[in-house]
């Protein structure tokens, strides 16, 4: 899950990290209101999506009045901001950001730091090419980016940060600023379960104080559970409609490009089974594990999601049963089929027990399902009968 | 023989008298390995399957003097289960649950290492030796006992190579399933020591998948390392950047863990194989046929 810049930098700051100024506006009139308020002679408006590149995509500008602050807060709010990391449709703009302007500075440092499943430590990292993007940073010039790893046992430690604030050429104060704010980020990283932490960028002011010009969390899904107050934080708007859907109902969804809908059982069989269709010359419309547990209802769920998207011409349905008994599995899979409606061609491949029984079940069923032995079969009937329509 | 469980491997289930534990406690029973009880805090003294019921790990090693562990509580306690497990004399310990937050994976992972215990999972099918013993929730009848090694970060994935490797009358030694998490406790590298040392396994089927370097790395070790035949298969080609597909380590970030670059460097270290996942064990048949191993 990811936070929008406001919260994250929210969050940030209860863990005394120095972030920007900034007050969240809604509407137009509150971002009026925030310029105001800050009572700066310029502000920055900064659309809230998750998405990076915004600056270049026309989603941050710096204002200078509070008329200014209104046409440009005007501007975004209600549109789709599109930047080189959505899709062609973007992501829609709620509310933006009211920063207090930081600008000119000494310098643009970057602060980032994720789990590391080489070394299974987190790794921080630092560099003094703030304010670009850091891939390229990471591309072009990698022995700009110093990288501290942490051993989870005893935590971060003052050295490793001051090791930190001396690559990076910080002097005086700010050696210390640098050192609390750098321990400050590795307390919210582990207290908060994040899985991707960045500050880029990390501005040295004129008046030589750091300050988060920007914050980006990304959450390990995996703990929200003991995270409440940030679960409550989720943004739906920010997230494919149907992937949402898909969570809800404890299913695995990632929307494709292409025209073949797949409901497969297990992350890897999954993948497995988008690679078969592109092999045979197909293109899958979707990712989709139904996990351990294939009853109807999940079935009927799985299938509402394939076809909720228009461009899907036909579906594979492939089952490694494993414990669960095919013809089970055959029997949802026929009452999902009556009970969603299916009108375009499903080839189904069921494994493991009783798969031979299963099989015959669907053939028998009166229905437009087609059942397959293996995933070759299983993958050349489905594109051959989504080509010939 | 065959790595790390056989026909002896006393096993204790955690979370035993829970839905899964019980029920894939039966089923390993049904197929005769050693399940010797389990744990559920709080129900020690009881009696659940005909087997006894602990309140903690360590009474139960104590009285059946169990090797392994399988656990199947709830990702929120996990971490825990896994722990205790560590101190109580367990040599295997099998983790089965799913969802596991990662930096709980990180003080666990330095914990087993550590202690010098071998940790499989979480996330994962657990481990079977087709014949012997099966820790875990793979279905037990598509196995065929035999000397083919099979690793796997995915569990549907491993049963299709477990099936596809059965159907063309091969066997297999032991297939561990070491879990599609960022942070697992074996990683394939482990899992191909193991089986290059075990005099019982001719050749290694390895299934990987997108996100991480941890197959780059495995083929890199096997260069210098395995001399047994080795067969490659990665899944989600297809996968899109930056979507975490399923598993919460199946996810290409940064341009990194891409399949193709998998794939370059199954090549780079002579690796055999596949493209595609209908064909693992057709590559691994006549990998061995080119070699003489079978005719």
């Amino acid at each position: 899950m990811n936070l929008h810049e406001y919260q994250a930098k929210e969050l940030l700051a209860k863990y005394g990290l120095p972030v920007q100024r900034g007050i969240l506006a809604n509407s137009a009139e509150e971002a009026a209101a925030a310029y105001d308020q800050l009572g700066g002679k310029f502000a920055v408006v900064k659309a809230q999506v998750h998405a990076g590149g915004r600056g270049k995509a026309g989603g941050v500008k710096v204002v200078k009045s509070r008329e200014e602050a209104f046409d440009v807060a005007k501007s975004l709010i209600g549109t789709n901001l599109v930047t080189y990391q959505t899709d062609a449709a973007g992501q829609p703009v709620h509310s933006v950001l009211v920063c207090e302007d930081m600008y000119p500075v000494q310098r643009e440092l970057y602060l980032g730091a994720v789990v590391d499943r080489g070394s299974q430590r987190i790794v921080f990292m630092v560099s003094t090419e703030g304010g670009v993007e850091i891939e390229k940073v990471a591309e072009e010039t990698p022995e700009k980016i110093i990288k501290v790893e942490v051993n989870p046992l005893v935590g971060m430690q003052p050295f490793q940060a001051r090791d930190a604030a001396f690559a990076l050429g910080l002097v005086g104060d700010q050696l210390k600023t640098f050192e609390k704010l750098m321990l400050g980020a590795y307390k919210a990283f582990v207290e908060n379960d994040f899985a991707l932490f960045e500050v880029n960028p990390l501005a040295l002011r004129e008046n030589g104080q750091l300050a988060c010009v920007d914050g980006k969390i990304n959450l390990d899904s995996n703990a929200l559970y003991r995270h409440p107050e940030l679960l409550a934080q989720r943004d739906k708007s920010q997230e494919n409609e149907r992937e949402v859907k898909a969570s809800e109902f404890d299913l695995n969804y990632v929307a494709l490009e292409g025209n073949i809908g797949c409901m497969v059982n297990g992350a890897g069989l999954a993948m497995a089974t988008m690679d078969i269709i592109k092999l045979k010359g197909g293109q899958p419309a979707n990712f989709l594990d139904v996990g351990g547990g294939a009853t109807k209802e999940r079935v009927i769920e799985a299938f509402k999601l394939i076809l909720a998207d228009t461009s899907v011409k036909g579906v594979l349905i492939n089952i490694f049963g494993g414990i669960v008994r095919c013809d089970m599995i055959a029997e949802a899979i026929i009452a999902a089929v009556k009970e969603v409606n299916v009108t375009v061609p499903v080839v189904v491949r069921l494994e493991g027990n009783n798969a031979e029984l299963g099989a015959k079940i669907l053939d028998e069923s009166g229905l437009k399902l087609t059942s397959a032995q293996g995933l070759n079969d299983a993958a050349e009937k489905i594109v051959a009968a989504v080509a010939a329509l | 023989m065959s790595v790390l469980v056989n026909k002896d491997t006393k096993v204790l289930v955690q979370g035993f008298t829970g839905k899964n534990g019980t029920f894939h406690a039966e089923q390993a029973l049904k197929v005769g390995t050693k399940v010797v009880g389990g744990v559920t805090p709080g129900k020690g003294g009881a009696e659940h399957l005909g087997l006894p019921v602990f309140n903690t790990m360590k009474d139960a090693v104590r009285q059946t003097q169990a090797d392994a562990s399988v656990i199947y509580v709830p990702a929120a306690f996990a971490k825990d289960s896994i722990l205790e497990a560590v101190e109580s004399g367990v040599k295997l310990i099998v983790c089965i649950t799913e969802g596991v937050p990662t930096i709980d994976m990180l003080y666990v992972k330095k914990a087993v290492d550590e202690a010098g215990i071998r940790l499989i999972g979480p996330n994962c099918p657990g481990v079977i030796t087709p014949g012997e013993c099966k820790i875990g929730i793979m279905p037990w009848h598509i196995h065929n006992p035999g000397r083919i090694g099979i690793v796997s970060r995915s569990g549907t994935l491993t049963y299709e190579a477990v099936a596809q490797t059965t159907a063309l009358g091969l066997g297999q030694s032991t297939c561990i399933g070491i879990g599609g998490d960022p942070i697992p406790g074996t990683s394939h590298i482990d899992a191909l020591k193991l089986f290059q040392d075990d005099p019982d396994t001719d050749a290694i089927v390895m299934i990987g998948e997108i996100g991480g370097t941890a197959e780059e790395e495995a083929a890199e070790f096997a260069k210098g390392y395995v001399t047994k035949p080795v067969v490659g298969y990665i899944a989600g080609v297809t996968a899109p950047k930056g979507k975490r597909m399923g598993h919460a380590g199946a996810i290409i970030s940064g341009g990194k863990g891409t399949a193709e670059e998998k794939f370059k460097a199954f090549e780079r270290a002579g690796i055999a194989y596949t493209r595609s996942p209908a064909e693992i064990g057709k590559t691994m048949f006549e990998l061995l046929q080119s070699k003489g191993m079978i005719k």
